[in-house]
């Protein structure tokens, strides 16, 4: 029984890393890019250690990988947020399609 | 059941190497350094499924470390494009 | 006191990572507890009696079954638009104004705003999150600022302030 909930989580994160993983080839530019592949494979991974954590059950492998959540979940969003202030402040600009830019008059 | 976990860890292994691709490929640096995030971000999930396929569970272990350094590589590069120093 | 907060935090970690309750396990992370609160400490946590609080806590379980539902439509959103032949977009970084004070409340407000549809945090400067957004709804401040920080903001100041 378990082993059938653990297979259902890793099969779910795994659809989503591929949704994030169509999204890095597909989008056109740095920060669409980013943007999809971020969340897509941050939830992706989140569902896999999940179904890890099902499997194990209440042991120190099942506590570990519930441990792993939030580590991956903060490393993966502040590291985000540097890459998409690092790109924006190395001049890469705007794709052709974006409407709105606040961020450029703060920057000055 | 053990043949569908492999066929599961192909996939999450095929999707590693579509981060590659964009990796080589991509026209600018910012764009190539989106894909190295990306990619330590899927190993892990490649080590979590290794981890039930062997029963061990140091396997894990390599996986957290896995994850922070990958956060700090991540956090190195995005200071570079910045244009800063790395003491600031 | 916080060095007594960043202590028992430390070592609850370090017990759940080894997860082995014998004596020379607890005396290893007392060591590495006490090393860690020693030089760390003084970063963190201005005011340690938060802790004592019952209902952050109750706020703070609520908080968390929003975000994993904000999560899940985040991800169905994005398969949407990268799915869709034509490609739905219309990015554009918008400036949002926040109430929140503290320093780790803007932290935790940013990272909910990466993880929620189609919002990406890129900077903040005093009291403006920088939030790159990749279908632009509409263009009044007012109607923005309610549907990217609406959900949260309310949530983490009960959480945090």
């Amino acid at each position: 029984m378990n082993n059938m909930i653990s297979l259902i989580f890793i099969t779910i994160g795994i659809t989503f890393n591929l949704l994030g993983c169509i999204g890095i080839i597909r989008l056109p530019d740095t920060y669409n890019r980013l943007q999809a592949a971020t969340k897509c494979v941050t939830l992706g991974c989140c569902s896999i250690l999940l179904g890890v954590c099902f499997h194990f059950g209440f042991s120190d492998a099942g506590i570990k990988a519930l441990v792993a959540i939030p580590i991956l979940f903060f490393a993966s969003t502040v590291g985000a947020h540097a890459l998409i202030r690092g790109t924006y402040h190395f001049g890469i600009k705007l794709g052709e399609r974006s409407i709105k830019d606040d961020y450029k008059e703060a920057v000055k | 059941m053990s043949d569908y976990l492999n066929i599961l860890l192909y996939v999450q292994i095929g999707l590693s190497v579509i981060c590659l691709y964009r990796i080589i490929r991509g026209p600018t640096i910012p764009d190539r350094m989106v894909g190295v995030d990306i990619f330590g971000i899927l190993v892990v999930g490649v080590c979590a499924i290794i981890s039930i396929q062997t029963e061990r569970s140091f396997i894990l272990d390599i996986g957290i470390a896995w994850i922070i350094l990958s956060f700090i590589g991540t956090l190195t590069l995005a200071k570079y494009l910045t244009g800063k120093k790395l003491n600031e | 006191m916080r060095y007594v907060a960043v202590f028992i935090l430390s070592l609850i970690f370090w017990l759940l990572l080894t997860f082995r309750f014998t004596v020379p396990n607890l005396i290893v992370g007392s060591v590495a507890a006490v090393i860690c609160s020693a030089i760390f400490a003084r970063y963190y946590f201005h005011n340690v009696y938060k802790f004592l609080q019952p209902h952050r806590y109750f706020w703070f379980i609520i908080y968390l079954f929003i975000f994993v539902w904000e999560c899940i439509k985040a991800n169905f959103d994005v398969a949407y638009r990268v799915l869709h032949p034509a490609m739905p977009i219309r990015p554009g970084i918008v400036k949002v104004k926040t109430t929140l004070k503290s320093d780790f409340a803007k932290m935790l407000l940013a990272n909910s705003i990466t993880m929620t549809p189609g919002t990406i945090s890129v900077d903040i400067i005093d009291d403006n999150l920088f939030i790159h957004w990749i279908y632009i709804r509409s263009e009044d401040p007012e109607v923005y600022t309610g549907m990217i920080t609406g959900a949260f903001e309310k949530y983490i100041k009960r959480i945090i302030e």
